[in-house]
C-alpha cells in the first residue's frame, strides 16, 4: 500500500522534454514563448560557454588559470534557466554556475579572477544583483530562502534563484532552504542539475528518491523535473517558476537532468574511476547543442556563419578578459585585512602596520 | 531611571532598534507569539506586526542562512538562536558565511547581523543549552563576541551590536536574566562594542572577566577589601575584539592579574588575554598571570554545576596566590 502511494507521487515527476534528441519539438503545449531573437541568443551563448569550458580547461594545465569546474554538457541546463531570470532578479549560484553568473552580468574577467583565488573575482559589481559562487553544498539554498523573504518584503516583483547539484539535495540546507521558502512563501525557485554525478558517487547511491524533484513535496512546494539537456524545457520549466514565485504563489523546486562531460574539477578528478564510457556516450547523444542546434537549423535560424562568429567572439573576449586578469595588481595581505570588516579591530589594526611595513620594502 | 532585569533591558533595546529602524527584523524559533522561551522578545510581535518580528521553522542553519539573505536584501536582521549550545547546527552559516560575507565579496557586501543567543552555567539546563562557546567565536575571524554583565550594559551593547555593519554574536547569560536589577535609561543609548569596563578601581591586583563571572569577581573583590587587598576588575564587555588599551593600563598599575572566566580552561578567552600581556606586558608583571576557570571537561550534568562552575573562594584563592607569588 505504502509502495504504491510513491508509486503515484514520483508518477508526478515524469521529465518534461519539448526538444527531444533529434531537434524535433515532442511537446507543442509547452513551448515557450520566445522571440527568434531570443532562441538564436540562447544558442549563442551555450556555443559560447562550450568554447569557453574547453579553453579554460586548457589554460589550468598551463597553469594560467586556477579552480574550475567543467560545464560541458549542461549549458541547457545552466544557460536556459538564466534566460528565464530578470535583469534585477537574484542569482546565488555554486562554485560550477559561473556561466550563468557572467550572463547575468560579472565581467569574465572577475570570473578568471575568481578562478585564480584573487579577492577581486568575489567583487559583483554594482547593479548585478548575485552572490559570490558558493563552495559549501547547499548552503545557499538557505540563503535564497533570505533573499526571497527580502524581496517579498521589499515588495519587489523579483525572484531569487539558486542553483546546487544533486548531491547538495542530500544536505541539510537544502531541506532547510526549501522548507523555509516554502513555509514563508517567498519568492525562490532552487534548481538541482542532477549531472549524476557528486564527484564520484552516482544520484543512486545518494537517495532513494526516485526523482529528486519529489522532494519538493515534503516542504509543501511545487517540483518539476525537466529534460536538462533540451533549452526550450528548461526555459520552460524555469519560466513558469519565476512566473508563479512573483504571484505570490510560492517557490518552486526543479530537477534538471544533465550530464558534465568532463571532471568534477581541475583538482585531479578522474571520472573513468567512476564512470562508463558508455554512458558518456549515451549522454553525449542527448547533447543541448546538437539538438538546438538542428532545431535553429531547421527554422533557418541558425548558420556555420553564425556558429563560426560565435566561436570567434568567445576566443576574442577570452584573450581580453584574460589579459585584463594578468593585469590585475597581485594581492597584498594588507588587501585581505582592509576587507575583513567595517572598522578594523586593533589586532587586525596593529597588523595592517606590520605588513604596510613589509609590503614597503 | 528605570530598575530593569537584564530581560527586560534586553526587549527594551529591541523595541528601541526596531522603533528607530524600519530595517531591523527580529527572528527565531518561537520569538513571535510566544515572546521568546525566556520572554526576551515580549510584546514586540504585537507592537511591530509579523512582518517584522516573526517565528522560523526550527532549523538553526536556515536562521543563519535566511539572516544572510535578508541582509543582502539591506535588512538588519536581529536573528535568536534559542540556546547558544545549539549554534553548532548553524556553524556554517556564522563562521563561513555571515563572518567571511564582507571578505569574500572583496568588501562590497556586509552583513550586518545580530546573533542573539542565551547561554551559561547556573540555570540547570539540560544538557547542550548552557555552553560557554564564546571561545570558538573569539577564534574565528570576521564576528564580533559581546557578553554584557549588567542590565544597562545589555541595553546599550545590544543597540550598538545591532547597528554594527559586521556580524556580532551578542551572549546573554542566562543566570544574569532575572538576578537582579539595574538602573536602565529611557530611549536610545551606546555602549562601544570592543571597549572594556574598569567596574571597580583597584591598585593591588586586577581581574579581568566577563559575564556571569564580573559579579563572582566583585564579590571576591569586596571579600580582598577586608583583608586590605585592592583589587581592581575589569568587565571585558566584547571578548572579541579584545580592550587592549584597558587591560595593559591596568596591568602596569597594578603589575598583578587573574583571568577569570566560567568556561573551561582550554584554549578560549583567558588563554588569549594572557597571550596579550605576556606579549605586551611582560616586564610590568610582578607574578605570573592567574587564571580562573572551569576544568576541561564537557560542560557539566545540571547537578553538578554548582562544584564545577569556578566560585568567588577560586578568584580568592588565585589572586592570593598570585599577591604570594
Amino acid at each position: 500500500m505504502a509502495t504504491k502511494k510513491l508509486d503515484k507521487v514520483e508518477k508526478q515527476f515524469e521529465m518534461l522534454q519539448i526538444l527531444n534528441e533529434e531537434g524535433e519539438v515532442v511537446n507543442e503545449k509547452a513551448m515557450p514563448d520566445l522571440s527568434d531573437d531570443q532562441l538564436k541568443e540562447l544558442m549563442r551563448r551555450m556555443v559560447y560557454t562550450r568554447i569557453w569550458d574547453q579553453r579554460a580547461l586548457s589554460l589550468n594545465r598551463q597553469g594560467r588559470l586556477g579552480f574550475y569546474a567543467p560545464v560541458a554538457g549542461q549549458e541547457a541546463s545552466m544557460l536556459a534557466s538564466q534566460f528565464a531570470m530578470d535583469a534585477e532578479d537574484w542569482l546565488l549560484p555554486s562554485y560550477r554556475d559561473i556561466p550563468q553568473l557572467v550572463f547575468h552580468g560579472l565581467p569574465l574577467t572577475k570570473a578568471f579572477l575568481y578562478s585564480r583565488g584573487h579577492f577581486e573575482g568575489g567583487q559583483i559589481p554594482d547593479g548585478v544583483n548575485a552572490l559570490m559562487p558558493q563552495i559549501i553544498i547547499a548552503a545557499q539554498c538557505t540563503q535564497a530562502a533570505g533573499v526571497a523573504l527580502g524581496l517579498k518584503k521589499r515588495g519587489k516583483k523579483n525572484i531569487a534563484l539558486t542553483y546546487f547539484g544533486d548531491g547538495a539535495t542530500s544536505q541539510g540546507d537544502f531541506y532547510e532552504g526549501i522548507n523555509f521558502a516554502g513555509a514563508y512563501q517567498a519568492p525562490a525557485v532552487f534548481i538541482s542539475q542532477n549531472n549524476r554525478f557528486a564527484i564520484s558517487v552516482p544520484v543512486e547511491k545518494q537517495t532513494a528518491s526516485k526523482t529528486l524533484a519529489q522532494k519538493a513535496v515534503a516542504a509543501g512546494i511545487r517540483g518539476v523535473q525537466v529534460d536538462g539537456m533540451d533549452p526550450l524545457a528548461v526555459y520552460a520549466a524555469t519560466k513558469e517558476a519565476r512566473e508563479h514565485a512573483v504571484n505570490g504563489e510560492g517557490p518552486t523546486f526543479i530537477e534538471t537532468l544533465t550530464y558534465r562531460y568532463g571532471p568534477h574539477t581541475t583538482a585531479g578528478d578522474d571520472p573513468t574511476r567512476y564512470r562508463t564510457e558508455e554512458l558518456d556516450n549515451e549522454w553525449e547523444k542527448k547533447d543541448p547543442l546538437i539538438r538546438f542546434r538542428k532545431f535553429l537549423e531547421n527554422k533557418g535560424l541558425w548558420s556555420k556563419e553564425d556558429e563560426e562568429k560565435t566561436v570567434e567572439q568567445a576566443k576574442e573576449d577570452i584573450k581580453a578578459a584574460l589579459k585584463e586578469a594578468d593585469n590585475t595588481p597581485k594581492q597584498k595581505v594588507t588587501d585581505l585585512i582592509k576587507i575583513m570588516n567595517e572598522k578594523l579591530p586593533y589586532n587586525l589594526q596593529e597588523q595592517l602596520e606590520e605588513y604596510t611595513k613589509k609590503e614597503s620594502k | 531611571m528605570a530598575q530593569m532585569t537584564m530581560i527586560q533591558a534586553i526587549t527594551d533595546a529591541l523595541r528601541t532598534e526596531l522603533k528607530r529602524d524600519k530595517d531591523v527584523l527580529v527572528f527565531g524559533e518561537d520569538v513571535g507569539k510566544n515572546g521568546g522561551v525566556f520572554r526576551a522578545t515580549e510584546g514586540l510581535q504585537d507592537e511591530f506586526g509579523e512582518d517584522r518580528v516573526f517565528d522560523t521553522p526550527l532549523a538553526e542553519s536556515g536562521i543563519g542562512g535566511l539572516a544572510l539573505g535578508l541582509a543582502m536584501q539591506d535588512y538588519r536582521p536581529v536573528m535568536e538562536i534559542q540556546f547558544f549550545g545549539f549554534v553548532f547546527e548553524a556553524m556554517d552559516s556564522v563562521v563561513s558565511q555571515m563572518a567571511r560575507l564582507r571578505y569574500r565579496s572583496g568588501g562590497k557586501y556586509q552583513a550586518p547581523i545580530t546573533i542573539r543567543a542565551p547561554f551559561g552555567g547556573g540555570v540547570k539546563t539540560p544538557e547542550l543549552h548552557a555552553d560557554n562557546l564564546e571561545g570558538l567565536f573569539a577564534q574565528s575571524p570576521g564576528v564580533k563576541v559581546v557578553i554584557p554583565s549588567t542590565p544597562y550594559d545589555a541595553k546599550g551593547l545590544l543597540i550598538s551590536a545591532i547597528r554594527d555593519n559586521d556580524p556580532v554574536i551578542f551572549l546573554e547569560h542566562m543566570k544574569l536574566y532575572r538576578s537582579f536589577r539595574g538602573e536602565v535609561p529611557e530611549g536610545e543609548y551606546t555602549i562601544e562594542l570592543g571597549k572594556a569596563n574598569v567596574v571597580r578601581e583597584g591598585n593591588d591586583v586586577t581581574i579581568i572577566t566577563y559575564g556571569a563571572m564580573v559579579q563572582t569577581s566583585l564579590k571576591a573583590a569586596e571579600q580582598l577589601e577586608k583583608e586590605n587587598i585592592s583589587a581592581e576588575v575589569i568587565d571585558l564587555r566584547t571578548v572579541s575584539p579584545l580592550d587592549i588599551e584597558t587591560i595593559i593600563k591596568s596591568v602596569e598599575k597594578t603589575n598583578r592579574v587573574v583571568v577569570v572566566q566560567e568556561a573551561q580552561k582550554q584554549a578560549g578567552v583567558a588563554a588569549n588575554v594572557i597571550a596579550e600581556i605576556n606579549d605586551r606586558a611582560i616586564l610590568h608583571l610582578e607574578a605570573p598571570v592567574g587564571r580562573v576557570a572551569a576544568p576541561d571537561t564537557i560542560f557539566p550534568f545540571a547537578s553538578a554545576e554548582n562544584v564545577w562552575l569556578p566560585d568567588e573562594n577560586d578568584v580568592i584563592e588565585k589572586v592570593k596566590e598570585t599577591l604570594n607569588f
